[in-house]
């Protein structure tokens, strides 16, 4: 076998043993009561265990939110990268995951969501997140050029303008929305609901199968839409298929969990950094990677180090992120190129 | 012999500021061409009205007796290689590069690549001496290597046409040499159709056997390289004072440029002597 292959196959058995691991770390660690490890399987077989409740109704659904989540965000930002062919873009910095908090604002002010159930918001979700996609897209690209500097400006100057309208829409809404909603913003895996859940994951892991499809041209158009369609595939169908699937999978994740950033800048980054940039594995690799993150980004959210209450886990990940990206924003001599 | 690309009143480019009109000829299978013209002549908009970059305002291309606009994209790429000037400098390893040209090959499903592509892949990096370079990323390589990776990457494609815009513009001279040996010779070898823009006159005098001319958008002459690189053409079109001679070994046209200094002087010793 090509040593390419085995180096791709040895890289999924590491993440996932890690994701293994971290799976089990965080369903025996964090909030008010720790488990030994050694307790868990026989805590999850005694189903009358006060213990198990903990585990199998808060701990499990926050374990898999976090996998689907991250997975789906980090997916998303591999895609993005791809059609756009830069490593800076991503669903925050493209404005996308503002685009969608809105859609989903609106429809918590003007009570939508009471008419038609919860699962209008990861609805509005898509529709806001594909809105601004297209937006971003057209206000970018003269004759056929995407102007990258512009495109991140309208990215940063849409999340601000959605900010500032969700914040024009609280000051309409009642003053009980108010906090939840401001946590919302900020991004929590805190999500009672089990139909998002099991909506989130399904889309997500779906996404992950659809992205497949996409593979071969993806991998073609790190050469350029024009010499992809030299190699027989049809770059701007491509685009929008990709362009679609993105935006429902930041949709859904804006719905459920509320704004977490950056989730697909790093881990697709880093994933190249390891693994190259083939998408044959990028995209699962950098699904797998994300879940792994954000999981690992909870367990510090929990952990209390910082604060005395749990920490929101978009503010963990805003701050890496940050970081992340100004350093690699200002790496001279580096292979990231704004244009 | 039957016509492999026939192109008929093609008309093509960017109305009002410039337009390609009225493009008519057509190459044998096999046949090594190329598009010579000034620049701004509409060498490169001919260029992507074949490829299918840009949309034909008039007229159509048949390959092998078919319209290539009603080809499918996966059937015109295991067709037609097209080599750009550009060569993007990817962060990936040469190998894949050239590997993306077996991309029209593989289904939809078909993930890896196969023991088969590996070894096309292979022979084509061997022939353009690109294989040393393999685990090379393309970043990394100087911008003649580059355009070696991507002329292999062509060949792996395994086309029956292949559309080069000059090939040989970051190469040096036994660089050159070796490229269009190989073009030539594959083209002579499995008949593949060579459509190439190049602005050296003498390289195009020596390896091709038709050349179009092309001038302020239309085509102003097309021929035996014998019969186009004549001083009296190439003084016309590109408005530059030349000599043309031929190779004595390969008896193609050979065409000298002389400085300004040089043709006074040249006028001088005349006017004296008479």
């Amino acid at each position: 076998m090509e040593r390419k292959y085995i180096s791709w196959l040895l890289y999924l058995l590491i993440v996932c043993g890690l994701l293994i691991l971290s799976i089990g770390f965080s369903l025996i660690f964090g909030g008010e009561l720790d488990f030994s490890l050694i307790d868990l399987p026989r805590i999850l077989a005694d189903k009358s265990d006060p213990d198990n409740f903990i585990i199998m109704e808060l701990r499990v659904p926050r374990v898999i939110l976090a996998f689907a989540v991250g997975g789906a965000l980090s997916l998303s930002g591999a895609i993005l990268q791809g059609i756009y062919r830069n490593p800076l873009v991503e669903p925050y910095t493209l404005g996308i995951s503002g685009g969608a908090a809105f859609a989903i604002a609106l429809v918590i002010v003007m009570g939508w969501h009471r008419l038609f159930g919860s699962l209008l918001f990861p609805f509005a979700g898509f529709i806001g997140a594909l809105s601004t996609i297209f937006l971003v897209y057209f206000l970018s690209i003269r004759k056929g050029i995407i102007n990258i500097h512009k495109m991140l400006l309208i990215g940063v100057m849409i999340s601000f303008l959605a900010s500032s309208s969700i914040m024009f829409l609280m000051s309409k809404g009642s003053a009980a929305d108010l906090h939840s909603f401001v946590f919302w913003t900020m991004g929590s895996l805190d999500e009672p609901n089990r139909d998002l859940i099991s909506v989130m994951l399904t889309s997500s892991l779906a996404g992950l199968a659809l992205s497949y499809f996409f593979v071969r041209p993806l991998n073609a158009m790190r050469l350029g839409e024009i010499k992809a369609r030299h190699l027989g595939f049809n770059s701007a169908l491509t685009v929008r298929m990709l362009f679609i699937l993105s935006s429902l999978l930041t949709g859904i994740c804006v719905a459920v969990v509320g704004i977490i950033g950056f989730v697909g800048l790093i881990i697709p980054h880093i994933v190249r950094l390891i693994i190259g940039n083939d998408y044959r594995i990028m995209l699962i690799g950098s699904f797998l990677g994300g879940s792994l993150y954000l999981i690992v980004c909870d367990i510090l959210a929990r952990s209390k180090m910082l604060t005395e209450s749990e920490l929101p886990i978009g503010v963990v990940t805003g701050m890496l992120g940050g970081i992340v990206f100004i350093a690699m924003l200002s790496a001279s001599g580096s292979k990231i190129k704004l244009s | 012999m039957k016509d492999y690309l026939t192109i008929q009143d093609l008309s093509c480019g960017y109305p009002p500021s410039f337009r390609l009109g009225q493009i008519n000829f057509s190459l044998h299978k096999g046949r090594f061409a190329g598009i010579i013209g000034p620049n701004g002549s509409g060498k490169t908009t001919l260029f992507k009205g074949i490829c299918g970059d840009l949309p034909l305002l008039q007229g159509n291309i048949q390959l092998d007796g078919r319209n290539i606009r009603a080809m499918g994209l996966k059937d015109r790429a295991k067709r037609i290689a097209v080599v750009t000037q550009t060569t993007e400098a990817l962060d990936i390893p040469v190998e894949d590069y050239v590997l993306m040209g077996r991309m029209p090959y593989r289904s939809q499903f078909q993930f890896l690549e196969s023991k088969q592509d590996h070894e096309i892949a292979e022979k084509y990096m061997k022939l353009t001496d690109v294989y040393h370079l393999r685990n090379k990323h393309m970043l990394h390589l100087s911008g003649g290597e580059q355009q070696l990776a991507a002329i292999a990457r062509a060949f792996t494609q395994e086309p029956d046409l292949l559309l080069l815009d000059e090939p040989t513009s970051h190469l040096d001279i036994s660089h050159q040499v070796q490229i269009l040996n190989l073009i030539q010779s594959l083209s002579a070898e499995l008949g593949l159709t060579v459509l190439m823009i190049i602005h050296d006159l003498n390289l195009a005098g020596e390896y091709c056997d038709y050349l179009m001319l092309l001038n302020k958008g239309k085509l102003h002459s097309k021929g035996t390289p014998e019969e186009v690189l004549t001083y009296t053409t190439i003084e016309e079109v590109y408005e530059t004072v030349v000599i043309t001679q031929t190779n004595p070994l390969s008896k193609r046209p050979v065409v000298f440029l002389v400085s300004n200094k040089m043709l006074l002087k040249s006028e001088e010793n005349k006017s004296g002597e008479a």
